[in-house]
């Protein structure tokens, strides 16, 4: 079985005479770490945006776990996990209010929610956090919580859009301790980061620049490459080239 | 339907454990009911009132002597001619001048009518208002009292009010309506256009387009719980009002109560739209209250009358939602008239609130490329 779950070809975003995405092409598979990177501006989020159903390509093929971008956008939507930079969960509402609340958007049903919400609260050591508000959880708890919901309904791909901003060191570990552990369960995670550390992680990385993808390979195929030691010094290189 | 509820039950949740949303929701509309209620004291003790007695017979002096034993008037001066009267409303004492006409006790019995004039001062519109249906009521008092004593039915005494300074005097203690219009289109639109914006402001937003939620199911899920508390609202203010001011509605409460209704979907979408042309809280709310309530306040006929605002104002006016409902709700309420007096106005706040629902959606959809 073919194993790719997101398929672009020519990928190409017009705004007006803006050219946001300038025929992209690439290929990410089931269980992969996808990182990302590019410079403000470099056209990340457009992409993201029709790679989750949110805005449709003005030409090329886009395909997502199996679903046409352009011709059925909502169907996406039921196929794909979802955490942005800004935090995704309600603070006045509890832990299992909010799961609760995400489960029954993605049409989980109550029984299958709740005892995916004993087990979740079991593995993260959350037990008695389920009746807290959110707002009264450390900043740390509720990332690695954001994230568990984000793929509580078990999608295929899960977009993660600079999920560590503001977090510190020891957090964003662990976060991706759950980031490596949700990829062996087969969920694809497409990541964006600012911290070049972090794309050390990723099985591949791609790196945009004006619309365009001018790198992607593997983190150390990327280093070998451009005579680097770290992703950061390719991404220097890559970006500022003179 | 459940992916719906489930996101209508988070909306609920969140109005409920916020006192600040609760209190907006229901104390302001109770303290106002109140504040205007009592400020528009319904009261009259010892109001100046001069007479003009032309007649000065025993019928007028019996008159007379009735109104200011009453209770509510106090005697300024007894005029002598009409050149009198603008020179004693100036002097500001006198709330109204009563008027017998010329042989008032002669007319009375012989031709079984005649009649009076009453003048208020109709730059205090308010009290001008009460004076003359106290006066009013006193003389349809006597018109009893007299009748029984001649042993006859047909003696009128034919009251003739009219105002000064202020011809076309609304009735403006009727206030109720003005809050109810004023309070639905602040607290639907300021609310809806903050619950929306908090959710840009916070990234939820974009967690829930991504959802398998389409976004009208996320605009009618934020609208959904407003629409019944508002509702709930109205019927507040209206049993408030019957209560303390024992105001009761004249016409069909149905109908009241559907007006309202389209009324309060029509403020809900102008929340709507002021959200999707805000991104934060703050400028929600600075539009809502500034774009929103100070025309309620001054272009929609609640305090002042619209017939008598200068053109352009007027003018104005004609865009504002308020002042159509106003017009509605005091019809039902205090004309008791029905829908055949109201339908025009019906027509155009309906066709108002499609109106602010399509540029919303098209505004949505923009925001969304």
């Amino acid at each position: 079985m073919d194993n790719r779950v997101i398929i672009v070809k020519n990928l190409v975003k017009k705004f007006g005479n803006f050219i946001a995405n300038d025929n992209l092409s690439f290929e990410v598979f089931k269980g992969e770490i996808f990182g990302f990177l590019g410079a403000n501006g470099a056209g990340k989020t457009t992409a993201i945006r029709i790679l989750s159903g949110l805005s449709s390509p003005t030409s090329g093929e886009v395909l997502v776990a199996g679903v046409d971008a352009s011709k059925k956008p909502e169907a996406i939507k039921k196929q794909i996990g979802y955490m942005c930079q800004k935090f995704s969960l309600y603070e006045d509402l509890t832990v299992k209010e909010n799961i609760m609340l995400y489960g029954g958007i993605y049409g989980m049903t109550k029984s299958l929610i709740k005892e995916r919400t004993d087990d979740l609260l079991e593995k993260l050591n959350f037990r008695e956090y389920g009746n807290k508000f959110i707002a009264d959880l450390p900043l740390g708890l509720r990332q690695k919580l954001a994230f568990s919901v984000a793929v509580f309904h078990e999608p295929k791909i899960v977009f993660l859009d600079e999920p560590t901003g503001g977090v510190d060191p020891i957090t964003r570990r662990q976060f991706w301790e759950m980031i490596y552990e949700t990829a062996e369960r087969g969920i694809t995670v497409f990541v964006t980061t600012h911290y070049m550390d972090e794309a050390e992680y990723c099985d591949r990385i791609s790196i945009m620049s004006e619309g365009r993808i001018v790198a992607l390979d593997t983190p150390e195929n990327l280093k070998k490459q451009y005579g680097a030691d770290s992703v950061e010094e390719v991404f220097i290189k890559i970006a500022r080239p003179n | 339907m459940k992916r719906f509820l489930g996101f209508v039950k988070k909306e609920f949740l969140h109005i409920f454990r916020d006192y600040r949303t609760l209190f907006i929701l229901f104390g302001i509309p109770a303290a106002q009911i109140l504040i205007f209620g009592f400020a528009v004291s319904t009261d009259v003790k010892n109001a100046g009132v001069a007479f003009l007695d032309l007649s000065k017979d025993e019928t007028t002096q019996k008159l007379t002597d009735k109104i200011i034993s009453s209770g509510f008037f106090r005697r300024t001066e007894n005029l002598i001619n009409y050149n009198e009267i603008e020179g004693i409303f100036r002097k500001g004492k006198t709330k109204e001048v009563i008027i017998f006409e010329k042989d008032f006790g002669k007319k009375l019995l012989s031709e079984g009518k005649a009649n009076i004039s009453i003048i208020a001062d109709g730059s205090e519109p308010n009290t001008a208002t009460l004076v003359t249906n106290y006066t009013m009521a006193i003389i349809s008092d006597f018109n009893m009292e007299i009748s029984g004593m001649q042993g006859k039915n047909s003696l009128i005494i034919q009251p003739e009010v009219k105002m000064f300074y202020n011809p076309n005097l609304k009735s403006q203690h009727m206030f109720v309506p003005g809050v109810i219009t004023m309070i639905l289109i602040l607290i639907c639109a300021l609310m809806t256009s903050v619950t929306i914006t908090r959710e840009k402001e916070f990234g939820t937003m974009e967690v829930l387009l991504v959802s398998p939620l389409k976004p009208i199911q996320i605009i009618l899920g934020k609208v959904m719980p407003y629409f019944l508390l508002s509702f709930i609202n109205v019927l507040l203010i209206l049993l408030l009002s019957w209560l303390v001011f024992g105001l009761s509605v004249k016409g069909s409460i149905i109908l009241l109560l559907a007006e309202s209704m389209l009324y309060i979907m029509l403020s809900l979408s102008v929340g709507i739209l002021i959200s999707t042309v805000s991104s934060t809280m703050q400028q929600a709310i600075f539009i809502s209250l500034v774009g929103m309530m100070l025309p309620t306040i001054l272009l929609s006929g609640f305090i002042y009358p619209v017939e008598n605002m200068p053109k352009p104002y007027e003018i104005v006016s004609l865009a504002m939602p308020p002042r159509y409902f106003i017009i509605i709700i005091k019809n039902i309420m205090i004309k008791g008239t029905g829908f055949q007096y109201v339908w025009k106005e019906t027509l155009i706040l309906l066709s108002m609130t499609i109106l602010f629902i399509g540029l919303s959606v098209r505004k949505f959809k923009v925001r969304l490329e």
